[in-house]
């Protein structure tokens, strides 16, 4: 009862009850974050491998004064990412809120939206930042509306932005990102000063791919990188995604948890390492193993052999659960890089893996096509 | 009475048999409290889901086995109403939403933002999150994975997806790059030679290595079908011994009187007798496609070798002519006939 009055004591407890019910959840998100998320560039030179397209947004940054653009390239090369550093470089923490509009397409397209949603923010007239924050960032006379995902928007959407960008154009400018440039109206396009996002190297990627590992103390295994940005395709997202799922699977974080101090008593706290194999189960890729074996059943014999030989790989492959879609990339890949096979015989057998593709992905039955594609293939290679 | 499938399905994550290591990471993941999404594919019948039932388990305790099904109506755009049933638990949630077909995306917005929106009520509750398993995933159509897309992002803190396939085609890319991918293989016939003893005994079935290896091979590495086999032998046989006959399911054996039927006389009247069977199968909700394959499967030991492939071909192509067509008697017939015909040319070739 005498602690109920004491009000000093009361107030301490419930200081530290709040303080500690606000760093735990910090901490959580922190940790539950996506590393894609936690390590997006903050601003514009983090940005890697897209050396052109920074330099000139550089220069516009120090002019204050920024065309509409038009971002393209493939997936995971740092469109979106290049887009919102250079807004927050422009505008700061404070009026990024206010001055932003980050639509993305993929669930909220058609007309209306760019109707109401779009020419509403372009409309609203600017609210001015204090003189002090003014000198921290250039914090331009201007909004920006940024339509990620822009090649999945109607044709109707696209051609109903056309006056908007042009009406608003003294307070608003417009940053289309998208993958296929061809997607997007010409009249659009020829509004926009374009950048093209080549697709990232493989030193970039490297680099980039280990600063995270190391950031993050996930050890990795000689070779794992490489392999990591083996099965991204250049897409520097998946990249990283697959390396945070991987370190997760073996358990190579959660070494941060305990104490930032302990950081470098921890090297030699477990052997989990994060290596080729488990990199690869996580893409969901064919070890060469057994790619190479329904290559080989492939090889010319008498015609019955074949058969069995390639129906009984196949059924194995198809029990163990592979992705028919994966065998198909794989086993193209192999068969196109062979160069024991004549260049005519390659001709017929892309032809096959054409027709192949188009059925898996109308959802015929995996094992037959498969099947199919085998035998195609092995009647090809036998010359007839 | 229960069948053996449930009755001694495995409860948690110690009492898997196979895929050992598979069972270990899918306890660390639970045990970390980070837990991912989870996108578990493999062919039916390698213990997908009794997998994912046992995870959640490790992850909320005995909780979540105490499930009640909860029938919902949505209303689509177009004012149709949807009946929807779902089963769950105070912790998480399981849906079909392929039941549904092409209205799908509705369910999976409306219920799926409903529940990630309202956090964990149980204070005690050892997670807090919510889990929605998705069976069926590769069933999903196109906008319904799309809007998952922004689901999965957005709410990630109240809410993780476990999506079921068979396999990983039919999902967009930006589904596979955001979650963990589980790959469950097939048990070996060994593996399932070992189950199917292990519940032979629990049952106090005489033992019978013979019939067990035999009952595994027929199975094709499927260990459902492989355990409702043995039930079926050890309720039609009063003594089961090693040379016990194994019943095959009334379907596959009409097929394989369809297949002798086809192969003993190629003629447009076999065509039509064939037909009233084929039909006979289709009212029987048997799927075309397993029609198709185990009818393919079932001709190719009885054809020459040099006409397997072109076989195979066929089977294909007429496959995917079911899948995009309407009627699926028409592609079956068409497959009937073609067959037929290339063997008649064959037989024609080689008797000059």
């Amino acid at each position: 009862m005498a602690g109920f009055f004491d009000l000093k004591a009361r107030k301490d407890a419930a200081a530290t009850n709040g303080s500690s019910s606000k760093a735990a959840p910090v901490k959580e998100t922190n940790r539950l974050q996506p590393w894609v998320e936690k390590y997006r560039p903050k601003n514009l030179s983090d940005v890697t491998a897209q050396d052109h397209t920074i330099t000139v947004l550089q220069r516009t940054l120090q002019s204050s004064n920024l065309p509409h653009m038009l971002f393209y390239g493939p997936p995971g090369t740092g469109k979106t990412s290049t887009i919102l550093a250079l807004a927050k470089e422009l505008y700061g923490p404070e009026l990024i809120k206010t001055r932003v509009l980050e639509l993305n397409a993929s669930d909220e397209r058609g007309i209306s939206i760019v109707r109401e949603k779009v020419k509403d923010f372009a409309r609203m007239q600017l609210s001015q930042p204090t003189a002090a924050y003014r000198k921290l960032y250039p914090c331009p006379p201007y909004k920006i509306i940024i339509l990620d995902e822009a090649d999945s928007m109607t044709q109707d959407a696209q051609s109903a932005l056309r006056r908007t960008m042009e009406t608003y154009s003294k307070i608003t400018r417009f940053c289309l990102i998208c993958n296929y440039v061809t997607r997007i109206i010409d009249p659009l396009a020829s509004r926009c000063s374009k950048f093209r996002f080549k697709s990232l190297d493989q030193g970039n990627a490297v680099k980039r791919v280990e600063e995270i590992a190391q950031k993050e103390g996930v050890k990795m295994e000689d070779g794992a990188v490489d392999t990591l940005i083996r099965c991204s395709e250049g897409d520097l997202r998946k990249a990283i995604t697959f390396l945070q799922s991987a370190a997760r699977l073996v358990g190579a974080v959660g070494i941060q948890d305990k104490d930032e101090d302990s950081m470098d008593i921890d090297d030699d706290s477990n052997g989990k390492i994060v290596t080729v194999k488990s990199i690869e189960d996580i893409a969901g890729v064919i070890p060469e193993e057994t790619i190479e074996k329904l290559f080989k059943a492939m090889q010319p014999k008498s015609k019955g052999l074949v058969y069995e030989a390639v129906s009984n790989t196949v059924t194995d492959m198809v029990a163990d659960g592979w992705s028919a879609t994966q065998v198909v990339t794989q086993l193209y890949q192999s068969v196109l890089y062979n160069d024991l096979i004549p260049d005519v015989q390659k001709n017929k057998i892309t032809l096959v893996f054409s027709e192949v593709d188009k059925r898996l992905v109308d959802g015929s039955d995996e094992h037959l096509t498969i099947l199919d594609l085998s035998l195609r293939i092995s009647n090809i290679l036998a010359g007839a | 009475m229960a069948l053996l499938v449930d009755k001694h399905r495995p409860r948690s994550l110690d009492q898997l048999t196979y895929h050992k290591d598979l069972s270990e990471r899918l306890r660390s993941l639970a045990q970390s409290g980070d837990f991912p999404h989870l996108l578990v594919y493999g062919p039916s019948g390698a213990g997908k889901k009794t997998r994912i039932v046992a995870t959640l388990k490790e992850l909320y305790g005995p909780g979540v086995e105490k499930i009640k099904i909860d029938s919902r109506v949505f209303q689509t755009t177009s004012n149709r109403k949807l009946e929807f049933n779902i089963v769950a638990s105070v912790y998480h949630l399981e849906i079909t939403p392929s039941d549904v077909g092409n209205y799908d995306r509705v369910v999976v917005q409306d219920l799926l933002k409903e529940v990630a929106q309202t956090q964990q009520v149980d204070q005690s509750a050892k997670q807090k999150f919510k889990i929605v398993v998705i069976n069926e995933a590769d069933h999903l159509t196109r906008d319904a994975q799309a809007a998952l897309r922004r689901t999965m992002e957005k709410y990630s803190p109240n809410l993780r997806l476990i999506l079921l396939a068979n396999s990983t085609a039919n999902i967009i890319a930006p589904i596979r790059s955001r979650t963990l991918l589980v790959r469950v293989p097939a048990p070996t016939e060994a593996e399932i030679c070992t189950v199917l003893a292990k519940s032979g005994k629990k049952e106090g079935f005489p033992v019978a290595r013979e019939l067990e290896m035999r009952i595994a091979r027929e199975s094709g590495r499927n260990l459902r079908r492989a355990l409702l086999m043995y039930e079926a032998v050890h309720a039609q046989n009063e003594k089961v011994t090693n040379t016990t006959p194994i019943p095959p399911p009334d379907w596959e054996a009409l097929l394989s009187v369809i297949a002798a039927e086809i192969c003993a006389e190629h003629s447009p009247a076999r065509i039509l007798q064939v037909r009233a069977k084929l039909y006979d199968l289709l009212t029987h909700c048997i799927p075309p496609t397993t029609i198709l394959k185990v009818l393919t499967f079932k001709l190719i030991p009885m054809v020459d070798d040099k006409l397997k492939a072109e076989i195979i071909r066929w089977s294909a192509f007429y496959e995917h002519r079911v899948r995009m067509g309407t009627k699926v008697i028409f592609h079956l017939e068409a497959f009937v006939a073609k067959f037929m015909r290339v063997v008649e040319e064959f037989e024609m070739d080689e008797g000059f």
